[in-house]
């Protein structure tokens, strides 16, 4: 076959031939992938020694030498290897903190609805995501915190002198009724004096109203739950509550402040600008310590906030900020036109953001919102700092008991704590990573 | 509008309240009154009759050395992880995934809780020592270093280094117009870097040495209480500090690595098939071409990060290092005065955030890339 | 197949090719390259003479790009031999280099270099690589600004610059390293329509210079105006190959023959 001849037509098709041994394989992989040039070797060998010598201690301390039962401290005040005993014993310290045994139902409940309501929300297949999210926001919050704490609040009001009515549940629903009528009236003023329909101004807020009214009632109804105050609640249900309350809070402050930011309005647009800016701009444990020191000083006297409702305060704030930066990432993402479309429809401003608007910039933001939860799941470890005692909390404070101290009981409590928070923040960034890849592939 | 207004009345008011009744007297006044309490690392003198204002500067100070110390060696950890990501080794690749992979995802608080709590109490005790390499031993007392005594004369070699920088300076402009000129490029990293050593090197000698080094004194022998490292002799530093360091940098490395990682992915492969096509060195390629764009890509994140480890440095005070949130806690627990020790805290923090986003836009506007 | 249908693009005409030279510019010997177990190339025999101008065509995924690559080794063959310029390529990473030097490259997306001004553009390789001095490099660069009709834009940054004028920068930049040989992977892919002719007519007149070209591409009017030879690849290997008049107006293969009545009706 000669190519220097100006013609050529090959007669036959050559059929595909297997590559040099040497190329593929394992021979080929090894010398692609870790021989290639003699660095290469080099390097290759020092990094197998490196994973041997840091690896085989671990797997030693975590599988072989370990001690995984016994009943106290004395299997494992000379182990070499962890103490698993210590961790099975304390789990469901670990789990509840010093939640009552014969209460602990409610919070497995609370566990077992949350997992229903997640579940279908995090895989795309699954039908009724409105309803879904209705349930897992508007819900499964209020079940959950009647039966976490109990419910059977007692609300008595204070705003209406004792002199013109006793304190009792009564007084508080005439306040709160007068409270909403003022609102709704102010409400429908306003429409009136822009030239607006009253009735579309005045629904949703007597909707939101309403939903509030009957929160309060739900919450001081007495199902016969024992209460449970906030000081024992501990562990991974500590742990859960910051999150998930932190998350779900911030998520509509998110919106309105992402919203806020690009108004129109110079003075929304600045006052939401500056509260984003502060609260991204200090440390989360100024904010704790800003929720458990300044707060108490801002209420009037005679009114005190539990430890855990002031950190949730202050991890919602906090949050909050985040969530708007993320949601903000969404709405500069849509397309002018999306917004010019909606508008040349005659859509209100609400209109076009809840119908066309925000459905799309959510849905692009999914990633950016999971990735931050896993920051705020990692930073819920802080409040150990106020003195709440969250999953890390718990382990931190279990390993200096008398009963199991020993030279490896701290050392096997993190080792525990990290592999939990581990498997929850990286199942967390696979989704996230899931969720972009199928959010590529949609634009595409 | 009116709500919001009545809603911050009365918070003033409950505030002011509230104050007058735990007896305390808001405004700064405080800062001049003695703290009374001692603080374990402090880069400029303090003793329990300082104020708690030169306490709280302490703490500041303890911050910055932290959080600086910790962004350089995170941001060397980071790139090197970064780009051995990204390594045709497969081990190489896979062993800089998996650190980044394990450490972000474990919380920083436990991390620092394990060097703290489990690795350096781990360490032998003050009675003994475990020698790093010579000079340089640990022990649970912290990290026994040399120290550096300046003599007479020291200022010369201290002022050798910013002439040598200018030398430095100078030497790349010359190159630079020397290869404009006659196209050939002077060796210039050899000439500065011969500078740089050279330059404070001779003027040490030539002031007749004027450092001398203190080491560590480790006594084996003697009564016991008096066996251990000698006070005074030698540098320690606070494990307190090392632990920090150690947690800050390990977990900040794993995010700069992504940054790194993602910027030079950022770079079209195109670009480096250019530049190799027209003949530039793999080396050449990566300083002309790659580097250019993909620092472009990488600085902004980064510096994102660098505020980050500073913010994180504020975990601090969950094992007592005497950072300004640290001491701040110490102050508000003595004195009360909660509003102005959170406001102290937020300034510094938020004066921070600005000031870097205030740079991060100027440079931003200079490097952003030409297009229609 | 009529010959006007071939003749989409207006382009002045070429004289006859200047094979008289004995000189080889490129060797290719039975040159195999697999990606994994996918065999992509195959036996390739391909000679190149100096002042010779070479198209190459075939339909997407026939190995003509990994061809080209391979040329000036921005892909590794595993099996053959290629010799360019008189060097043979091996792992030999000083000889690599010579021979990118003396080979330039023009891609289907211009890869310029977004952070330097046109006129830095090319003169990056002439300073770095060629040791010229900045103003001599300068010069060279306007020269061939000038010959691709841009000089105006010396000072502007690629992002400010249409397709065609970015491909056309691309290939003064690859001339002003002074190359011996060219490779044009699909230079007019990426361009709007309107911007086709400006890049053609530079390279016809590169053609004119005597320049050796290999060439992919599927501007069939270009091919028969300046390619001394046609060829034609297709599942990694080269099917036929002619001089541009006998190859489309008597194809010889079936392939061939299916390839050009797609890519001309």
């Amino acid at each position: 076959m000669s190519v220097t001849t100006d013609t050529f037509v090959r007669d036959d098709l050559l059929p595909a031939k297997a590559p040099p041994r040497n190329t593929v394989g394992v021979v080929g992989w090894l010398r692609q992938n870790l021989f290639s040039t003699p660095l290469n070797g080099v390097m290759t060998i020092i990094i197998l020694a490196f994973i041997v010598w840091t690896v085989t201690p671990f797997i030693r301390f975590t599988l072989i030498d370990a001690v995984w039962t016994g009943p106290d401290r004395s299997v494992c005040a000379t182990a070499t290897g962890a103490c698993w005993a210590y961790v099975k014993a304390y789990l469901p310290q670990f789990i509840y903190g010093r939640y009552p045994i014969g209460e602990r139902w409610r919070v497995d409940l609370v566990f077992v609805l949350l997992l229903i309501g997640l579940i279908p929300m995090l895989i795309p297949r699954v039908p009724y995501k409105a309803l879904n999210a209705i349930f897992l926001i508007g819900v499964f919050p209020v079940v959950a915190y009647i039966l976490l704490t109990g419910g059977h609040h007692q609300f008595v009001g204070s705003l209406i002198p004792s002199s013109l009515m006793a304190p009792s549940p009564l007084r508080f629903a005439v306040q709160y009724a007068v409270f909403s009528a003022v609102i709704l009236g102010l409400l429908a003023l306003y429409a009136r004096l822009a030239g607006r329909p009253i009735s579309r101004t005045t629904t949703p807020a007597a909707m939101i109203l309403g939903y509030i009214a009957v929160i309060l009632v739900l919450v001081s109804l007495d199902f016969g739950l024992v209460p449970v105050e906030t000081a024992n609640w501990g562990g991974l249900l500590v742990t859960l509550v910051v999150a998930i309350t932190g998350m779900v809070a911030a998520f509509p402050l998110g919106i309105l402040l992402a919203l806020g930011r690009r108004s129109n309005m110079p003075v929304v647009s600045l006052a939401s600008t500056i509260f984003i800016e502060v609260w991204r701009g200090v440390p989360l444990i100024t904010v704790l310590f800003m929720a458990s020191v300044m707060l108490p000083l801002f209420l009037p006297e005679g009114v005190t906030f539990d430890k855990l409702l002031r950190a949730l305060i202050g991890v919602t704030l906090f949050q909050a900020a985040y969530m708007a930066e993320t949601i903000r990432g969404g709405l500069q993402a849509i397309p002018r036109g999306q917004y010019e479309g909606a508008m040349a429809l005659g859509l209100g401003y609400w209109q076009m953001m809840r119908k066309i608007i925000l459905p799309q910039a959510l849905r692009i933001v999914i990633p950016g919102i999971v990735g931050s939860f896993i920051s705020l799941f990692k930073d819920t470890t802080l409040v150990i700092i106020i003195g709440l005692y969250d999953f890390l909390g718990q382990i931190q404070a279990s390993a200096n008991d008398a009963k199991w101290a020993s030279p490896v009981t701290g050392l096997t409590g993190y080792i525990f704590a990290a592999m939990v928070f581990w498997a929850f923040c990286f199942a967390m960034s696979r989704y996230a990573a899931f969720t972009e890849r199928r959010l590529d592939r949609g634009r595409r | 509008m009116l709500v919001l207004g009545w809603l911050v009345w009365d918070i003033i008011e409950n505030t002011a309240r509230n104050l007058q009744k735990a007896n305390i007297a808001a405004g700064y006044g405080f800062l001049e009154r003695t703290a009374g309490f001692g603080i374990i690392q402090r880069l400029v003198p303090y003793t329990e009759a300082s104020s708690y204002g030169r306490a709280l500067f302490i703490g500041l100070l303890n911050t910055l050395l932290v959080a600086g110390l910790g962004i350089i060696l995170a941001t060397i950890l980071g790139f090197i992880v970064g780009i051995a990501r990204l390594s045709s080794n497969w081990l190489i690749s896979r062993t800089a995934a998996a650190y980044v992979e394990i450490l972000r995802n474990i919380p920083l608080l436990l991390q620092l809780f394990f060097w703290y709590f489990v690795v350096l109490r781990s360490l032998p005790g003050m009675r003994e020592k475990w020698t790093l390499f010579d000079g340089v031993h640990m022990n649970i007392g912290g990290l026994h270093v040399p120290r550096l005594v300046p003599g007479e004369g020291i200022w010369l070699v201290i002022a050798a280094v910013p002439v040598a920088i200018a030398a430095m300076l100078v030497v790349t402009r010359w190159a630079h117009a020397h290869q404009a000129r006659t196209g050939i490029r002077p060796p210039v990293g050899l000439i500065n870097t011969a500078l740089f050593i050279g330059l404070p090197l001779a003027a040490f000698l030539a002031t007749g040495r004027p450092l001398h080094i203190d080491l560590p004194v480790f006594n084996e022998t003697g009564p016991l209480l008096r066996r251990g490292f000698q006070a005074g002799s030698g540098m320690t530093i606070i494990p307190e500090f090392v632990g920090l360091l150690l947690a800050l940098t390990l977990y900040t490395a794993t995010f700069i690595a992504e940054v790194v990682r993602a910027g030079i992915q950022g770079v079209n492969r195109g670009q480096t098939e250019a530049a190799r096509s027209l003949g530039l060195r793999s080396g050449q390629t990566l300083r002309l071409v790659v580097l250019p764009q993909a620092m472009r890509i990488i600085i902004p994140p980064l510096t994102n990060q660098y505020l980050n480890l500073t913010k994180n440095s504020s975990l601090a005070v969950a094992i007592a290092y005497p950072d300004l949130v640290s001491v701040g806690g110490t102050v508000l627990n003595q004195t009360g005065q909660a509003v102005e020790i959170v406001s102290i805290w937020m300034l510094f923090y938020l004066g921070l955030s600005f000031l870097t986003s205030a740079v991060m836009g100027y440079f931003n506007k200079r490097v952003a890339l030409v297009e229609r | 197949m009529s010959d006007p249908s071939i003749a989409i693009i207006d382009l002045p005409s070429v004289p006859p090719p200047l094979v008289s030279s004995t000189d080889v510019a490129v060797e290719m010997v039975d040159v195999n390259k697999w990606y994994g177990e996918f065999h992509v190339l195959r036996d390739i025999n391909l000679t190149v003479m100096r002042g010779e101008r070479i198209v190459i065509c075939g339909p997407s995924g026939s190995g003509k790009s990994t061809l080209i690559r391979c040329i000036n080794r921005l892909e590794e063959h595993q099996k053959g031999k290629i010799v360019v310029d008189g060097k043979e390529l091996t792992n030999d990473l000083r000889k690599i280099d010579e021979v990118r030097r003396e080979v330039g490259m023009v891609f289907q997306h211009f890869n310029l270099f977004p952070h330097l001004t046109i006129l830095e553009n090319c003169t990056l390789a002439p300073i770095n690589v060629r040791r010229m001095p900045k103003r001599e490099a300068e010069e060279i660069a306007m020269h061939y600004l000038n010959r691709v009709k841009i000089p105006e834009q010396a000072n502007k940054y690629p992002g400010q610059l249409s397709g065609g004028q970015q491909q056309r920068v691309a290939i003064a930049r690859s001339l002003c390293m002074n190359p011996r040989v060219m490779l044009f992977d699909e230079p007019t892919s990426a361009l709007d329509p309107e911007m086709i002719k400006e890049v053609l007519d530079v390279m016809v007149g590169l053609a004119l210079e005597g320049m050796t070209m290999v060439c992919v591409t599927h501007e069939m009017g270009f091919a028969r105006q300046v390619a001394n030879r046609v060829i034609f690849m297709d599942g990694g290997q080269i099917i036929e190959q002619n001089d541009p008049v006998s190859f489309f107006t008597n194809p010889q293969h079936e392939r061939t023959k299916l390839f050009l009545s797609q890519i001309l009706h």
